[in-house]
Parts: C-alpha cells; sequence; structure tokens
C-alpha cells in the first residue's frame, strides 16, 4: 500500500511513465507512457538498492497483453492515444492472452471503424456492384451486393438508396476504405442487412452505446419489460428503435438518450412513470 | 563430324525445346546454370541491412468487443420480433453456453412425479407383455390394478 502511494507520488511529481497497474480506473492523457508489470522492475520507480534480489533477474517473463482501444504499441512502449479512464481485463483463459487486456474508457462522438464492429450504416449510393454506405466514419463504407446472405451474381438483394444496413467491418483501418459485409464468416446473416421498415434511427455518444449493451445492463432490462419493442445498437454511436406505436417509439428514444447521465434512482422513476402512464 | 557439330551449334539453338532430347546431361546442367545466372542477375534488390522485427509482447486490438464482452446489437422484447428474439439468446448464449446447459437440464416432470404416475402403470404396461393365454391368469384386484397370479408351471414329478 506505501509502496503504491509512492509510486503516485512520484508520478505526479515527474512526467516520468507511470505503472498501468497504480493507474487502474484513472485518467490517463494522450501522450502519456504506461509501464507494463513485467517492465516496472526494470525501468520504474525504486532505486538499485532498495530493489530485493532476484535469482532470475536477467530474465523478464514474457507475458503477452493486449492492448485495447485508446492504446498504442510503439516498439516496447504503450503509449496512450485517448481520454480517459484507463480499464483492465484479466485474461479469461483464451486467445487474449496472460497479461489481459488494459484500454481506455473514453467519451467521444466521432466514430472510427474498427475491424469486426456491428453498425448502422445508410446507403447512400448504388454504384456498379457495391453500395455505399454511410457510418458516420471519415469515409463512406464500400459494401458488396454479394455480402448478403443468399445473394448471388443474378440474384441481387433488395437494397435502395436511404435503406438502414446493419453490418459488420471486414475492413477497417487507417490508410483504406472501409469495407462493410452483411454476413457472417459462414455465409449467415445472423441479424444483418436491411432493418426493417419505419422506426426512428438517432444518435448518441459511443460511451452510452457500450453502456447499454454491457451484459446485465439494468436500462435494457427496465426497457423491454415497458412495451414490445424491436432495437438495434450500433457500435458507430446509431441506434434504431421501434415500438407499436409512434408515440412509444418516440418515448423509448427520449429516454435512451437522456439516461446517459441520470443516476440510477432517477432511472427508476422515470420507468415508474412511465409504466403507470 | 559429329563432334564439330556439337560445337558449332549455339547456346540459344541448344535451349530449344526439341534439341533437349539429344542433349547428354552435363550440357544439359550447364546451361540450366546459365540460365539461373541470368535470372538472378535480372533480379534486383534494396541493398539493405534484414529487417528484423523483435518478437513483440504487446497485441494491439482496436475493438471493444473484446474488451467488455459486448452483447449482440439487435434486440427484441416481450414478442416484437420473434426472430430477432430467438436470436438474441442465440448470440447472447455463445459467451455463457455454461449457464444455458444449467437451464436445460431442469426438467418438466420431477422423477417423483412420474415414478408416482407410472406406479398406477405397472400393471396395465405388464399385461401388454403376456399372451392371450396367459390374460386370463391375471386378476382385477380391488383398487382394478391387474396383478400377475403367481402360478409358475413345474416340472411334476410322476408319481409311481
Amino acid at each position: 500500500m506505501t509502496e503504491a502511494a509512492a509510486v503516485a507520488a512520484e508520478s505526479l511529481a515527474g512526467s516520468k511513465a507511470r505503472a498501468a497497474r497504480t493507474v487502474l480506473g484513472q485518467v490517463v492523457l494522450p501522450g502519456e507512457e504506461l509501464l507494463l508489470p513485467e517492465q516496472e522492475d526494470v525501468e520504474g520507480p525504486g532505486n538499485a538498492g532498495e530493489r530485493p534480489l532476484r535469482l532470475n533477474a536477467g530474465v523478464r517473463s514474457r507475458v503477452r497483453v493486449v492492448c485495447g482501444p485508446g492504446l498504442r504499441r510503439c516498439g516496447d512502449r504503450l503509449l496512450v492515444t485517448k481520454c480517459g479512464r484507463l480499464r483492465h481485463k484479466e485474461p479469461s483463459g483464451g486467445s487474449s492472452g496472460g497479461g489481459g487486456v488494459y484500454w481506455v474508457d473514453s467519451q467521444q462522438k466521432r466514430y472510427v471503424p474498427v475491424k469486426g464492429d456491428h453498425v448502422i450504416g445508410i446507403v447512400t449510393a448504388k454504384s456498379g456492384d457495391i453500395f455505399k454506405v454511410d457510418v458516420g466514419g471519415s469515409e463512406p463504407a464500400s459494401l458488396s451486393y454479394l455480402a448478403f446472405e443468399g445473394a448471388t451474381k443474378r440474384n441481387r438483394p433488395n437494397v435502395q438508396v436511404g435503406d438502414l444496413i446493419y453490418g459488420q467491418f471486414v475492413v477497417a483501418n487507417k490508410d483504406m476504405e472501409p469495407e462493410m459485409v452483411c454476413i457472417d464468416s459462414c455465409g449467415r446473416a445472423n441479424g444483418m442487412g436491411v432493418i426493417g421498415q419505419d422506426g426512428l434511427l438517432f444518435k448518441v455518444t459511443l460511451g452510452l452505446i457500450r453502456k447499454l449493451l454491457a451484459p446485465n445492463c439494468e436500462i435494457l432490462q427496465e426497457l423491454g419489460k415497458l412495451y414490445p419493442l424491436e432495437i438495434v445498437f450500433g457500435m458507430n454511436g446509431r441506434i434504431w428503435v421501434k415500438a407499436k406505436t409512434i408515440q412509444q417509439t418516440l418515448i423509448l428514444a427520449n429516454v435512451l438518450e437522456a439516461c446517459e447521465h441520470m443516476t440510477a434512482d432517477q432511472r427508476k422513476q422515470i420507468f415508474s412513470r412511465l409504466a403507470e402512464s | 563430324m559429329a563432334a564439330e557439330r556439337k560445337t558449332k551449334l549455339s547456346k540459344n539453338l541448344l535451349r530449344m525445346k526439341f534439341m533437349q532430347r539429344g542433349l547428354d546431361s552435363e550440357t544439359k546442367k550447364q546451361l540450366e546454370e546459365e540460365e539461373k545466372k541470368i535470372i538472378s542477375e535480372e533480379h534486383w534488390y534494396l541493398d539493405l541491412p534484414e529487417l528484423k522485427e523483435k518478437e513483440s509482447f504487446i497485441i494491439e486490438e482496436q475493438s471493444f468487443l473484446l474488451c467488455e464482452d459486448l452483447l449482440y446489437g439487435r434486440m427484441s422484447f416481450r414478442g416484437f420480433n420473434p426472430e430477432v428474439e430467438k436470436l438474441m439468446i442465440q448470440m447472447n448464449s455463445k459467451n455463457k453456453a455454461e449457464e444455458v446447459e444449467d437451464e436445460t437440464v431442469e426438467l418438466d416432470v420431477s422423477d417423483e412425479e412420474m415414478a408416482r404416475r407410472y406406479e398406477t402403470l405397472v400393471g396395465t404396461i405388464g399385461k401388454k407383455f403376456v399372451k392371450k393365454r396367459d390374460r386370463a391368469n391375471y386378476e382385477e384386484d380391488e383398487n382394478g390394478d391387474v396383478q400377475p397370479v403367481k402360478t409358475k408351471k413345474m416340472f411334476l414329478k410322476p408319481q409311481d
């Protein structure tokens, strides 16, 4: 405990790299450098005299660490590229590696396409074999007409300009045009494709989408009890809702937009009021 | 005469396909080597030291999906769109397959209930497996249950 306090004091005093473990849940700023647990004892705080002797001092355990959104690898260093709270997840025995995952939980409105993300796009143009889809990124994504379930060269999908598309990115990097598909690797739609008629599309912050999609999200469970509804979340900050009547749809949209900055008690009040009416 | 002809033939001619049959192995090898030399000379490359990337123990991953275990983005509640509802269960159960398995183990009929029900059926079903001739041996007791009369046929020793 005292050691942790000392680390914090030192990192505040100088502009030295902070250890990732000690700033979990704290705000990190772009440009900051973080030290991973296995780098700490080498470059980290503590004088050489104080450091306990180790039998295998030369051998550093090389644990694989995944750096998520908001962090960037620069050689052997870990740099912060977004402003927000540093988060960490312990490895779950999967392929993520032994050191777990670090990422920055940031607030932003601008979406940057990421491979594998499910997003809601609007078809803006139809040109030959591809559709241009606006996903809110810096560039419209391309979507091949063959990337729909059951589509063949002869059997084109019925997609019009202005339709809403729920799809997944297969190509998304900073140098290339993002590419979407509406099928998974097995060729099945799995809910992707054109989103049905009617409904309401609106935009929220990217943080809210993640909050709503988190497992055991109270807001969604409460909403589900309110009315029969269908809802689609795009990781690009777009939400599409549809309920039985326009009035209900509007209520849902307003609740979803407002619930970002409400406390749990305030939410409960609103939901109970809505349930009564 | 033959030796003279061999020396006279040009390399380009010897390289032609129809000439290959008559060549002996040595000249063939020589030709191949020369060809390789020509090819390698024509290749050009950057005169740079070989790039060696150290194996990194930091992996970059720009998706929140991996970090936060997010749910599937399509949802339907209270039967608005049954298709999506089915899909929702399917997609979200991938993360927690174990929980789902536990739920399926729950039975519709408990073992006790089943035992109670089959208690009354023992006789009726037992009847099914006897021959018509033996059916007379079954007697209905006061409960209406059918029970087999125990008359085991045995070899009777003839008395002298």
